[in-house]
């Protein structure tokens, strides 16, 4: 650590426009007669996705073995806790932490407004989301497409279907500078094409787009559904504007079982992959088991919000210290 | 040589790809959706001066390159290399044709160059952007026209070509830029 860079990384300015945001937000819910709650950073327990990893600390008791504890990627398992316990609708503005996380887009703390909403269902949440960036960071309306839709749009095929070799053949045809060795699976070719293909595309327009029913295989803590068509998918949607995802919402799955086998996958998969298997939540599970009621839920990172609102480019601009400078 | 992962990929970083030392001119850590983590990368090709793009895993590592980028002075050329001397230690580097390619209109004996260094050997040499060159060829000079209509080619000692206004005269030396190989004045001494 050298002495030098002890400034900000905003501009003092910047960080009265953030003051003014978070400010923007409590009015926003206080409207809506959703309750502000705190959860704690610290979880004896971790989320499980594979590609998301925890911050690991030690609590020492005194004259014990030291115990890990883990820093929260998101609020969201003691938020559903207390959905269980009756809270009614719920928001909280929460630092979150993302180990390996850097880069212009991405810091490892960054700070995410996640709500819970068993009074909306899930296109009524979507329709909330919206109303809250027009209003808290002026945005103008935003357009709703299915992932199927922008798929056969803008790369003619069908995700939820189309065969993996295709989708492989797809990404390495239309990804420059992608490897013909890249390995991945399903998935990945469908990421790597949202990514790569998709979003460049929607980030020339003016409006933020909201895609919804990803498919089942990326559900992650979603309700799965099936379409008329008899395909499942996940209910599920993300918001992207000007070039940034924005934001990742659920209509909840109830099914502790489900979520149970979800959970032992994703870490099934981790051992796979060399990675540390994560400690389930089991009070989560046992609170949803309890009877977690009909909800649907969203988590907006509000830094990269800000970049919207100011036109900045890189996360350390909004942020009082980058983590090169914490 | 060290190698690199991609947390530690930054601007002007030198590693090897496909047999070919690079330079990297942009970097971008991406997370897209709940899925793998990867790196776009904007790198120039420093053999072939191409610029190109390649997608890395994210925790992949690279081989570093072992380039340099050193000012040498031109010394003289013996029809097969070019050569070059480092002004500060008086070390000899000889560049092949490829490597002055870019260059080779503007080599002056005693001038300075930026020549990248690849495993201790010349790579690529780049003039600086204005250097001044005597006028050995041209047809005679109108005098008193000092208007920058017209002109006319004149050839430099170093063999280029450019055009230059017609009161320019054999012997003139003349200030010349290399980027777009243009007359810009006379050279004041």
């Amino acid at each position: 650590m050298s002495a030098d860079n002890w400034q900000p990384t905003a501009t003092i300015d910047t960080l009265k426009r953030r003051a003014q945001l978070l400010a923007d937000v409590r009015r926003f819910f206080a409207a809506r007669q959703v309750l502000e709650v705190e959860t704690p950073v610290l979880s004896q327990a971790a989320p499980t996705a594979t590609y998301l990893d925890s911050f690991e600390a030690q609590y020492l008791p005194p004259g014990s073995e030291p115990q890990s504890y883990y820093l929260q990627t998101s609020p969201e398992f003691p938020m559903k806790r207390l959905l269980a316990a009756g809270s009614g609708d719920i928001y909280q503005i929460a630092r979150v932490f993302r180990n390996g996380e850097l880069g212009r887009l991405h810091n490892p703390e960054f700070t995410m407004l996640e709500w819970y909403r068993p009074a909306l269902d899930y296109h009524g949440l979507m329709d909330e989301v919206d109303a809250l960036l027009q209003e808290v960071a002026g945005l103008p309306a935003a357009l709703k497409f299915s992932y199927q839709t922008l798929f056969e749009q803008y790369l003619k095929l069908d995700p939820l279907q189309a065969e993996e070799d295709s989708l492989k053949q797809t990404a390495l045809a239309s990804i420059k500078g992608l490897p013909d060795d890249w390995q991945s699976d399903r998935d990945g070719w469908l990421e790597m094409l949202m990514s790569e293909v998709i979003e460049p595309a929607l980030a020339k327009l003016k409006q933020p787009v909201i895609v919804y029913d990803f498919p089942a295989s990326q559900a992650q803590l979603a309700r799965i559904m099936q379409k008329e068509s008899g395909v499942s998918v996940a209910a599920r949607f993300e918001v992207f504007a000007g070039g940034l995802e924005l934001a990742n919402g659920y209509d909840e799955c109830l099914d502790a079982a489900e979520l149970e086998q979800r959970f032992e996958a994703d870490n099934r998969q981790r051992q796979q992959q060399g990675k540390s298997v994560m400690p389930l939540d089991v009070r989560l599970l046992a609170a949803i088991e309890h009877g977690l009621p009909p909800c649907t839920g969203v988590a907006i990172g509000l830094d990269r919000l800000m970049l919207l609102i100011t036109g900045l480019n890189q996360l350390e601009a909004v942020q009082s210290f980058g983590f090169e400078r914490s | 040589m060290a190698s690199y992962s991609t947390n530690e990929f930054k601007s002007g970083l030198k590693f090897m790809l496909d047999g070919d030392p690079c330079s990297i001119i942009e970097n971008e850590f991406v997370k897209p959706g709940k899925g793998q983590a990867f790196n776009r990368v904007k790198f120039r090709n420093l053999k072939t001066g191409r610029v190109n793009e390649r997608t890395f895993k994210s925790g992949d590592s690279v081989e570093g390159a072992d380039v340099l980028e050193i000012e040498l002075e031109y010394s003289y050329n013996d029809s097969e290399f070019w050569h070059f001397m480092d002004p500060n230690t008086f070390e000899q580097y000889a560049a092949d044709e490829n490597a002055i390619a870019e260059a080779k209109d503007w080599l002056k004996e005693q001038y300075s160059y930026l020549v990248t260094l690849w495993d201790g050997a010349p790579l690529l040499v780049q003039p600086p952007n204005f250097v001044n060159l005597a006028v050995t060829e041209t047809d005679p000079g109108v005098r008193g026209d000092t208007s920058s209509g017209g002109g006319k080619p004149a050839t430099l000692e170093t063999g280029a070509v450019v055009r230059v206004p017609l009161f320019i005269e054999v012997g003139e030396v003349l200030k010349v830029d290399t980027r777009t190989a243009t007359y810009v004045e006379r050279a004041k001494d």
